[in-house]
């Protein structure tokens, strides 16, 4: 068989689901119908609230950026276009659905419930993550290429051990969910990953964003297959989605989502996207992209494209969207408002953690610390 | 009180962790069916099913990776490494991930998980199959390493590894694994994990050692008698944490120590044993302190691994040096 070359970076090819065109036109092609179907289920009011988690998590990822670029964080990893991708995803999660994100999925957190500030403390560097995974059942950051894709199928693994799939209640059956990008799929995890999945029929599903840039790496550094077409050899289905379309995005998420959740196993979504920014606020992407490319991919912003669509067919007015705007500036406020008031941690966190039961050698090495700490108290 | 392998009672301390906690789960090549290269874990999985014993793919990352995820999601998953030198794919999610994942999450997830891995030379087997690499994951903070030399230790450590609730690094000496001892299932008589053991008492120096070590230093010592040296043995158990209050406790007694080990010398357990001890026993020692070791070189090929690995006389050799002082 002759490889195919990956498309342009600007070309998602015939087989990437769309529901709306990047104008906002509802699309009707009779490929993508089953995911209109579970699209056309979504009430007036569920498509206000995707529209109101876009424009909030754009709003808080611009905050953060801000807050960088004043020395409050050391670093922050810009979602910025790939907003869709994680709404229409984070809302396909159930509460008992469990994710396992990479370092940029804020939009996922987002929808998970998790506290915009938790994100900003391993950036801010006042610890490594520090939130509880199980409160909202949204694992740590994973800053290592591809090693979540590990833990996402492990921890699906024990939800096939639980008996947690194909029960038919929908309060108790669990799918699982790996993110990473167009890099990690290069990674040797992300390939174990898939075997194991496969393997042990795993209900996780893989959602690549393929955001086309691995910092300054494009898709032909990583492969030379549409990557979602690698998932057949691994023995599960993969889907391409327009990755900048919430509702394409939700309606493909929920689909692999209930699958696994229904006994039939993982599954590989690459949604094609862009990243708009800088792989981190360290980057600098004029060294190694053009132009053209982003003012191409400025064209399908993802809000601009959903809120054209909610205008037209009347789901949303200019007094939501006005509404919307209030909101997302509260948010930003409260973001910088809370990152400007968040604490440097005790020196001796760093001990605290490290043991479920601490050992007497680290014990002593805390009590040396704090002795030495407090030799300088009161001196001039 | 019966006779007994460390082979089999490794099998029987895996099976009785099975049997007190539903959630205990074992993952590694070869481990079903087989009952590993070792057959370690001989019959569970016809006893406790494939879903408890699973045969993994090949594929060292991936088996501790899941098992990272398993224990997230509350199970106490025990993987086995085949050999000592196949460990390094999965380096990262050992060092990286699970040796830090509680501290990231200040606390708020557990991750109870022991990887036994068989280690040392001795076999004559090819390479990577005869390695130590204790070091390295005794370097890394989050983990506990564990180094076994007998079937007592074998039967009741692993039920305390899988009953911990910190990741734990389980060292089985292959070379030692069909060595006989005495074992009461009935009767814990074994310090806890983390504590050195003396195995004999001495009075004219302290020899520390562990591992596959152990019986070698239990030679020397005999050997040693028969001369009139008095060696005290200390089988440290625990590489992390170290537990030197016990070697520091007999150093104080014998003022001087050898440290014994198959890995490399070079930044190994007995550095830090010697770096700590002439720190705490700096007016009891009579001499300096002397480690026998590997030497600084890949494991050798098996026609000349016998002058790689410390033997008694090595041990001996070194006790003499010690004494001229």
């Amino acid at each position: 068989m002759t490889p195919t070359a990956p498309r342009p970076a600007t070309e998602g090819g015939p087989d990437m689901i769309q529901l709306l065109t990047p104008e906002g036109q509802r699309m009707h092609r009779r490929e993508d119908q089953q995911y209109a179907d579970i699209a056309a289920e979504l009430s007036d009011e569920d498509l206000r609230g995707m529209y109101r988690d876009l424009v909030l998590i754009r709003r808080i990822d611009a905050e953060a950026n801000a807050l960088q670029r004043q020395g409050e964080l050391g670093i922050w990893v810009s979602l910025l276009g790939q907003e869709a991708a994680q709404v229409g995803c984070g809302r396909a999660l159930r509460p008992q659905d469990y994710a396992f994100p990479t370092y940029r999925e804020h939009g996922v957190a987002w929808c998970r419930g998790v506290d915009p500030l938790n994100l900003l403390g391993l950036f801010r560097g006042v610890n490594h993550g520090g939130w509880d995974p199980n409160e909202k059942n949204f694992h740590l950051y994973t800053i290592v290429i591809g090693a979540q894709a590990l833990h996402a199928t492990g921890y699906a693994m024990g939800v096939n051990l639980d008996g947690a799939v194909a029960t038919g209640d929908p309060e108790r059956d669990t799918a699982v969910i790996a993110f990473f990008g167009d890099g990690a799929t290069s990674q040797g995890d992300v390939n174990e990953s898939f075997v194991f999945a496969a393997v042990h029929n795993a209900p996780v599903v893989f959602f690549c964003q393929n955001n086309q840039w691995a910092i300054s790496e494009p898709n032909d550094r990583q492969t030379r297959i549409p990557l979602y077409q690698r998932a057949r050899g691994f023995g599960f289905p993969g889907l391409r989605v327009d990755g900048n379309d919430v509702l394409a995005s939700y309606a493909v998420s929920k689909a692999m989502l209930d699958r696994a959740r229904d006994g039939q196993g993982p599954s590989f979504i690459e949604a094609f996207t862009y990243r708009m920014a800088a792989h981190t606020t360290s980057d600098d992407p004029s060294k190694y992209r053009v132009s053209a490319e982003v003012e191409t991919w400025k064209l399908r912003d993802p809000i601009l494209r959903f809120k054209a669509y909610l205008a037209h067919e009347g789901k949303a007015d200019a007094a939501y969207f006005a509404t919307i705007d209030a909101e997302a500036d509260e948010m930003a406020t409260y973001v910088r408002s809370g990152c400007l008031s968040m604490p440097d941690p005790p020196g001796t966190l760093m001990f605290d953690h490290v043991y479920a039961e601490q050992h007497a050698q680290l014990a002593a090495q805390r009590a040396e610390f704090v002795a030495y700490q407090a030799g300088f108290e009161g001196a001039h | 009180m019966a006779t007994t392998t460390i082979a089999k009672a490794l099998n029987a301390g895996l099976r009785r962790a099975m049997e007190a906690d539903a959630k205990v789960i074992l993952c590694g090549e070869d481990i079903g069916k087989l009952g590993g290269v070792f057959r370690i874990t001989e019959g569970l999985q016809k006893d406790f099913g494939e879903e408890r014993v699973m045969d993994s793919p090949l594929a060292e990352s991936g088996i501790v990776g899941t098992a990272i995820g398993m224990a997230l999601r509350g199970y106490r998953p025990v993987v086995e490494i085949q050999f000592d030198g196949f460990v390094y794919p999965a380096f990262d999610h050992i060092v990286s991930q699970v040796a830090k994942m509680r501290s990231r999450a200040l606390g708020h997830v557990q991750l109870p998980m022991v990887i036994r891995i068989p280690v040392g030379g001795g076999i004559g087997a090819v390479e990577h199959h005869s390695e130590s690499n204790e070091a390295y994951f005794a370097h890394t903070a989050g983990l506990r390493v564990v180094a076994i030399s007998n079937p007592a230790d074998a039967y009741w450590l692993i039920q305390e590894a899988i009953a911990a609730d910190d990741p734990v690094v389980f060292y089985e000496p292959k070379r030692r694994y069909w060595d006989k001892g005495e074992l009461d299932e009935t009767h814990r008589g074994v310090p806890p994990m983390s504590q050195a053991s003396v195995v004999r008492t001495g009075s004219d120096v302290t020899v520390a050692c562990y591992g596959p070590m152990v019986k070698t230093c239990l030679q020397a010592a005999q050997a040693a008698a028969e001369e009139g040296t008095s060696l005290e043995v200390i089988d440290l158990r625990s590489l992390s944490p170290l537990d030197l209050d016990t070697v520091a406790a007999s150093v104080e007694r014998t003022g001087r120590l050898v440290t014994v080990h198959e890995a490399s010398g070079f930044l190994g357990i007995g550095a830090e044993v010697a770096a700590q001890v002439q720190q705490r026993c700096f007016y009891s020692l009579e001499a300096p302190v002397i480690r026998v070791t590997g030497y600084d070189v890949p494991y050798p090929p098996s026609r000349i691994e016998e002058d790689f690995l410390p033997d008694l006389d090595r041990v001996l050799d070194a006790v003499d040096r010690s004494l001229t002082y």
